[in-house]
């Protein structure tokens, strides 16, 4: 870290309300490369708002969102995608009806523009690339079962492969590891920090999971009611007492 | 001024029979989510009933009123009898399974009441005390109409009154916002369910029972209805009785206004209105966005099968079926030659539906539009055969572009409406437009070129563009567009989120889909050698819709095995009597009430049941 991180996404002032209600107001911050920021909070303090904001699915009220200098706000998310935005759901998404090798080649055919092909079967095409990426995320051995038939912590891997297939340069990652067994959290957050490194990816999560966040961010987020009230490495964020009155205190 | 004047208040007549019953429609649909086809069918039994009971006691006024009261509950029993007897088994089921189911019962009802009155039109009398006319800025206007206009506030009112100030109407909007909570507090929804039947059909049996002194009752009626009663709903807002009192003003004033001014395309004029209102207000006039939950799928959640051995099994097969007028009679052939053109009709439907996940009750629209423009080329521009074959696609996929545009644009029940829309535009065009398209009529005399005239000639040119075809809608199924359709039907968030512009596809699926049926609709025409505008209906589209469920969702070849067991059913046994409409509204029934969850859920249902008995 002795070069100056790139800024890849700088959030600034993103609000939002829904019927009076502000669910996001006023957040501002920066993602760089290399960076594994953790963006943690009670329930209902915005996380997943927050996320949708910033991958096109919500439009904000007002605020900015820019990757390399270029504005997000009132992108749909495909072109959101396109400009290098990978993105995991919290609550799975996958296609069902396909194969898990399939869900890949889906990206890969996506991202390669590949998609109105008439003639020639999809099954065919990029499946070595998709398997190199299920290999990378441990599910190679399972890549010709149906994604509909596989274990909860199982799917959230398939999704990180398919959030990978179009080498993003920012990936935000909604709860990655709700639903898996402790030891499968840490492999998979292990794997994510791996990325980082050697990618530079510039990876913005969030998660309940306490030894998920203070074990692997190299910076946290603390929303409380759609505010930030803290930002910082894991160990100030810890020690802050702010933190510790409204989150750490008041859920433990 | 006085003339527009009564032809605003006779507007307003119809709106109040339109807002009798379509109230009933949006109650039912509020809190069961059925939208329920046979809805018309109790307006039509109601006007029947209305009708001899009119005549036997309608002498008096108080004769008639009471007439009119009792077919109304008539129909309420009826009504309750068929949540008890059908409904309650397809809640869970997806929209396919409750529209097809709903709509057995209209057929099965249709030829009920024909058996039961007689195919004639019946005239009723007029209602005692109201048979004269009053002058409206001398201009005279019916009675009976205006004690129709007040009627349509004062049943709001009622019902008003009914969901606001009773416990039992406060506990149908508990149910309407939230089945789930409503019993879990306690209330038994199966007996709330039934009497919310009970005032809907009752509804519709009122609006029927009145029509009794306006206009002839005809079995013609239910569909009539029943298809305005939607656009009313739909345009409303689903689940809103005053956006259904709105809409029904607005249509009304629409019909009695566009009659003066395009007196052709008066029935065009109602859907162009609802295409136009769905765009601008996704939910309706008066709709919200919650009314309408997301629906369960009408399609399954299996890898579609590529099938190791398919290509060569299909050779086999076409090799087999070319062989057939080798040894098989003209009476084969011409029934050969319709399985094989209703096969990629009901091929294109599954495009639509198994990948897609998009449930279109219009596709006979485009199969229709296919079988006009080919027709159209013969009778006014003398085209040759093959010219007129190449333009009934063209016709049929520039129709859907149009089409699609609106109706990719929503998804399940809306969807499902929104095709119906179109394909009853393309219907009442064909049907009105009496100069070009012959109205009732059809057109005659579209027989194929000499070189096809053969039976067997032409069952082999039928045999190869619809084979060449499915083949290409299979390929296509297999292509990463099959796979792209199949992501947007799986996870239309997730499939926005890795770039797939899943509307764009839907919308290339709706034009293809088009496409493939409107040469099996010129195919058709040529077959025939004649078009009517029964080939545009929505029976034609249900057929569709059967065939596809009979051979299941499942596979690719699930449409062609329905359309061979669909038509041979149909011309073959359905023709021994004369109440084929009761057969088939049986078999629609019974294929939906056994496989409630689609055919796939039944099948791994089984085998579930098989794996826990062995276990």
């Amino acid at each position: 870290m002795s070069k100056l991180p790139m800024s890849k996404l700088v959030v600034r002032d993103l609000q939002r309300s829904f019927g009076g209600v502000q669910a996001v107001g006023g957040v501002s911050f920066t993602l760089r490369s290399g960076d594994l920021l953790a963006l943690i909070g009670p329930n209902g303090a915005g996380k997943s708002t927050c996320f949708n904001l910033l991958n096109g699915q919500l439009r904000p009220d007002s605020g900015s969102v820019r990757l390399d200098g270029t504005e997000l706000v009132g992108l749909p998310p495909r072109r959101i995608w396109a400009l290098g935005v990978g993105r995991t759901f919290q609550i799975t998404a996958t296609f069902a009806s396909m194969t898990v090798a399939e869900n890949v080649q889906m990206v890969l055919l996506s991202r390669a523009r590949r998609l109105f092909g008439l003639w020639r079967p999809a099954a065919l095409q990029f499946r070595e690339p998709a398997l190199a990426l299920l290999e990378r995320v441990g599910m190679a051995a399972q890549a010709d079962r149906p994604c509909g038939v596989l274990a909860y912590g199982d799917v959230k891997r398939v999704e990180l492969a398919m959030a990978l297939a179009s080498e993003p340069t920012v990936l935000l990652m909604d709860e990655p590891t709700a639903g898996m067994a402790p030891a499968e959290r840490l492999a998979l957050m292990e794997l994510t920090a791996e990325l980082v490194r050697e990618r530079g990816l510039a990876v913005l999560f969030t998660e309940h999971d306490m030894d998920a966040v203070f074990g692997h961010a190299t910076r946290v987020l603390v929303l409380d009611r759609g505010r930030l009230i803290a930002e910082g490495s894991p160990d100030q964020v810890r020690a802050d007492p702010r933190v510790q009155s409204v989150y750490l205190g008041g859920e433990a | 001024m006085s003339f527009l004047l009564v032809q605003a208040l006779s507007g307003l007549a119809t709106a109040a029979t339109l807002f009798l019953v379509s109230s009933g429609l949006t109650i039912v649909f509020g809190v069961t989510r059925i939208v329920n086809f046979a809805h018309g069918s109790f307006y039509m039994v109601g006007a029947y009933a209305g009708w001899s009971l009119i005549e036997r006691f309608g002498g008096t006024p108080a004769g008639f009123w009471g007439s009119v009261t009792a077919a109304a509950l008539a129909m309420g029993v009826l009504g309750a009898a068929m949540e008890i007897g059908l409904l309650r088994r397809l809640y869970r089921s997806p929209e396919l399974f409750q529209l097809l189911g709903t709509f057995g019962v209209v057929l099965v009802v249709q030829d009920l009441t024909a058996w039961a009155w007689g195919p004639e039109d019946l005239l009723g009398r007029r209602a005692p005390g109201l048979k004269g006319s009053i002058d409206i800025l001398d201009q005279p206007f019916p009675l009976y109409d205006l004690v129709l206009i007040g009627l349509g506030p004062l049943v709001l009112g009622l019902l008003w009154l009914l969901f606001n100030r009773t416990r039992w109407g406060t506990l149908v909007r508990a149910a309407t916002q939230d089945r789930e909570m409503a019993s879990a507090l306690g209330v038994d929804p199966a007996r709330l369910f039934t009497g919310v039947l009970f005032l809907g059909c009752a509804l519709a049996g009122l609006g029927g029972a009145l029509q009794v002194p306006r206009e002839a009752v005809t079995l013609q009626m239910d569909m009539a209805i029943v298809v305005e009663a939607f656009v009313v709903v739909v345009v409303g807002g689903m689940g809103s009785l005053a956006g259904a009192f709105l809409a029904s003003l607005l249509i009304g004033q629409l019909q009695a206004f566009g009659i003066l001014v395009f007196p052709q395309i008066t029935l065009v004029l109602v859907f162009l209105f609802m295409a136009v209102v769905l765009v601008l207000r996704p939910h309706g006039l008066l709709g919200r966005a919650e009314e309408v939950p997301p629906t369960a799928p009408a399609t399954v959640t299996v890898p579609l099968s590529t099938g190791g051995h398919t290509g060569s099994w299909a050779l086999a097969l076409l090799a087999l079926l070319a062989a057939v007028p080798l040894v098989a009679g003209d009476y084969a052939l011409i029934l050969l030659t319709e399985v094989v053109i209703l096969a990629l009709f009901a091929a294109s439907l599954h495009l639509l539906i198994g990948l897609g996940g998009l449930v279109s009750f219009g596709h006979a629209a485009w199969f229709g539009l296919g079988a006009y423009g080919s027709a159209l080329l013969v009778k006014h521009m003398g085209a040759p055969m093959p010219l007129a074959l190449a333009g009934a696609p063209v016709l049929a996929g520039l129709g859907a572009l149009v089409a699609g545009w609106f109706c990719v644009r929503r998804s399940g029940l809306y969807f499902a409406m929104l095709t119906l829309a179109f394909a009853q535009i393309a219907w009442s065009i064909a049907f009105q437009w009496y100069a070009v398209t012959g109205g009732d009529n059809g057109i005659l005399g579209v027989w194929p070129s000499s070189w096809a005239a053969g039976k067997a000639a032409y069952y082999w040119l039928t045999l190869a563009l619809c084979g060449g075809t499915l083949w290409l809608l299979r390929r296509a199924a297999f292509a990463p567009f099959g796979y792209a359709l199949r992501a947007g039907r799986d996870s239309g968030l997730r499939a926005e989120s890795v770039g797939i512009d899943v509307r764009r596809f839907q919308w290339m699926a709706f034009v293809l889909a088009g496409s493939a049926a409107g040469l099996a609709g010129g195919l058709y025409a040529f077959a025939k050698g004649s078009v009517f505008p029964t080939l545009l209906a929505v029976p034609q589209s249900v057929d569709a819709l059967v065939m596809v469920l009979m051979g299941g969702i499942q596979t690719v070849a699930g449409p062609l095995a329905g359309a061979v067991v669909f038509h041979l059913l149909k011309s073959e046994v359905m023709s021994l009597t004369d109440w084929w409409r009761l057969v088939l509204g049986l078999i629609i029934v019974a294929l939906v009430l056994v496989f409630p969850r689609g055919i796939v859920g039944f099948l791994s249902g089984l085998r579930s049941s098989f794996v826990r008995r062995r276990a």
